[in-house]
């Protein structure tokens, strides 16, 4: 679904990555670790050209995204994105921020818009929200709702940069869960996280990277139970 | 901590002490002067206010409009645009409101650029003067009012326009519903802090013979041989004018804040 060929991406002189390789099967939940500065945001941003790479390219459903010819935008609605801080719009309600996107781009009417954010704020039982501000919401429920924001665009790849790392601890489990259940329903996931327990379970594959490169990659059983790379095993060791 | 609790109790005094001392030194002062003339030449006073907000208010008007289009210019992706408005900012913020006055009310007629009366209905009839000085100000004004602008999109979180991006939407879609409502609420109290600003400026272009309060306070000091006390009820006058609308915003936006809270 996602290919990515020897991508570069510096900052001024800063090489945050420095050829990275992947491919991204439909269905398949990525699951990207490695210690802070080592470019997972960066990469994730990558995919959908938040960020835009230096040199290498990217391939989405067999089109490369860096093409010119290409309209970004078009490609976006097809790439949700969860943010670490959330990223609601404030000003807008929740029934808002869920259908502003797709009534723009989708141009469906507002009745239909309503009825999508109805079943989307069931699957996170969080339709009485309907009508709330993002300010009146605890983390937890920011997330859940960011994410169905994301869904409402019916994407095909959704990716995740550190969902969790800004809520309070009794709020991870709830959005965790709500991710778990989007990989059942088969959603094509790239997750940067810290929570190992999700990657473990959930993951079809992880990466460990450091420094701007993929160093390993495998199953969650081959990552955990046994790291090849003495950094991967550094690392392990630290957060587990 | 006794210490620190005692130290803010000195520094409390200690300013106490000194506005008490300066509201002392002023009734002094005015003690000694004559206001007698302010009965006769009510209507000067009266007139120049009138004159300083009419000119402040369009000044205002127009620098927001021009402000507008010169921030929209300064935030689009084309480097030309960015440059003229990038000079046009920073020549008006580094040379003076009085070189600029004398730029457009001396320099511009010599290449052909006339001022003309403009006759209103209810306003009545603006002197070309007047409208020198409304163009002065209002190109001064834009450049500030096109900071205010640009510094009040830049304070939005960056992750607000990657959201909008990352849904599909154009840069001129996030900007437009997602960035500017957001930026409108750093911005009006800014531009209502401007209309103090000109106010207060205005006063520069009496130099050119506009009757705004300062020319009119002026014409009362020559009539009335007092050098002094004039110019105190003119500055009385700016002060109440100043001071007015800054509470008037100040209730403004603690009501814009209170509606956005209970939203
Ligand atoms: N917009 C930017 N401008 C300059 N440098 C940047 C920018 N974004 C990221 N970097 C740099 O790139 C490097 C990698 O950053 P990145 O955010 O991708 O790391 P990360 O693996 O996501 O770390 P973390 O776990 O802390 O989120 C860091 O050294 C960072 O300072
Ligand atoms: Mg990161």
């Amino acid at each position: 679904m996602i290919q990515v060929h020897d991508l570069y991406k510096q900052f001024g002189k800063n090489v945050v990555l420095k050829g990275i390789n992947l491919d991204i099967k439909q269905g398949e939940v990525v699951v990207i670790i490695g210690p802070s500065g080592s470019g997972k945001s960066t990469l994730l941003r990558c995919l959908n050209l938040i960020e835009m790479p230096t040199s290498g390219d990217i391939i989405f459903q067999g089109q490369s995204i860096l093409d010119k010819k290409t309209n970004i935008n078009k490609v976006r609605e097809q790439i949700g994105m969860v943010f670490q801080q959330f990223n609601l719009f404030p000003h807008m309600t929740v029934l808002d921020n869920i259908t502003f996107a797709p009534r723009k781009l989708l141009k469906i009417s507002k009745e239909e818009a309503y009825q999508l954010a109805v079943n989307l704020l069931k699957k996170i039982n969080l339709e009485n929200k309907i009508d709330a501000y993002p300010n009146s919401l605890s983390g937890g429920q920011k997330q859940r709702i960011a994410i169905v924001r994301a869904l409402a665009m019916n994407p095909k790849v959704m990716l995740f940069d550190e969902p969790t790392s800004a809520l309070d601890p009794e709020m991870v489990g709830e959005v965790l869960a709500v991710m778990k259940q989007l990989a059942l329903e088969g959603m094509t996931m790239v997750v940067v996280t810290h929570e190992m327990g999700f990657a473990r379970e959930v993951g079809s594959r992880v990466l460990f990277m450091d420094e701007g490169l993929i160093l390993e990659e495998g199953t969650p059983q081959e990552i955990f139970a046994n790291p090849k790379h003495p950094r991967t095993r550094e690392f392990l060791g630290k957060v587990l | 901590m006794p210490n620190l609790q005692r130290s803010r109790r000195v520094e409390n005094a200690k300013s106490s002490l000194i506005i008490i001392a300066l509201v002392t030194l002023i009734l002094i002062i005015l003690s000694q002067m004559n206001f007698a003339f302010v009965g006769r030449y009510k209507h000067f006073y009266l007139q120049g206010t009138i004159n300083t907000i009419v000119l402040a208010f369009f000044a205002v008007i127009f620098g927001v409009l021009l402000g507008v289009i010169i921030s929209l210019m300064r935030i689009s992706q084309s480097q030309v645009l960015k440059i003229v408005s990038a000079s046009y900012v920073e020549f008006i913020r580094g040379t003076p409101l009085l070189v600029q006055l004398y730029i457009i009310y001396y320099g511009l007629p010599m290449i052909g650029i006339r001022f003309f009366d403009i006759r209103l209905p209810i306003i009545g009839t603006i002197p070309g003067d007047f409208i020198a000085g409304i163009v002065t100000l209002s190109i001064n004004s834009a450049a500030y009012v096109s900071e205010i602008i640009r510094a009040g999109i830049q304070a939005v979180d960056k992750g607000q326009m990657e959201a909008s991006r990352s849904l599909g939407l154009t840069y001129a879609t996030s900007m437009r519903y997602v960035i500017f409502p957001q930026a409108l609420k750093n911005i009006l109290p800014a531009l209502g802090n401007e209309f103090i600003v000109v106010i207060k400026e205005s006063s520069i272009v009496s130099v050119i013979g506009i009757a705004d309060l300062m020319y009119k306070a002026d014409t009362v000091r020559t009539n009335t041989f007092q050098p002094f006390e004039p110019l105190i009820f003119a500055a009385l006058i700016y002060f109440v004018l100043t001071f007015g609308l800054s509470k008037l915003l100040g209730l403004i936006e603690k009501r814009m804040k209170k509606s956005d809270s209970s939203s």
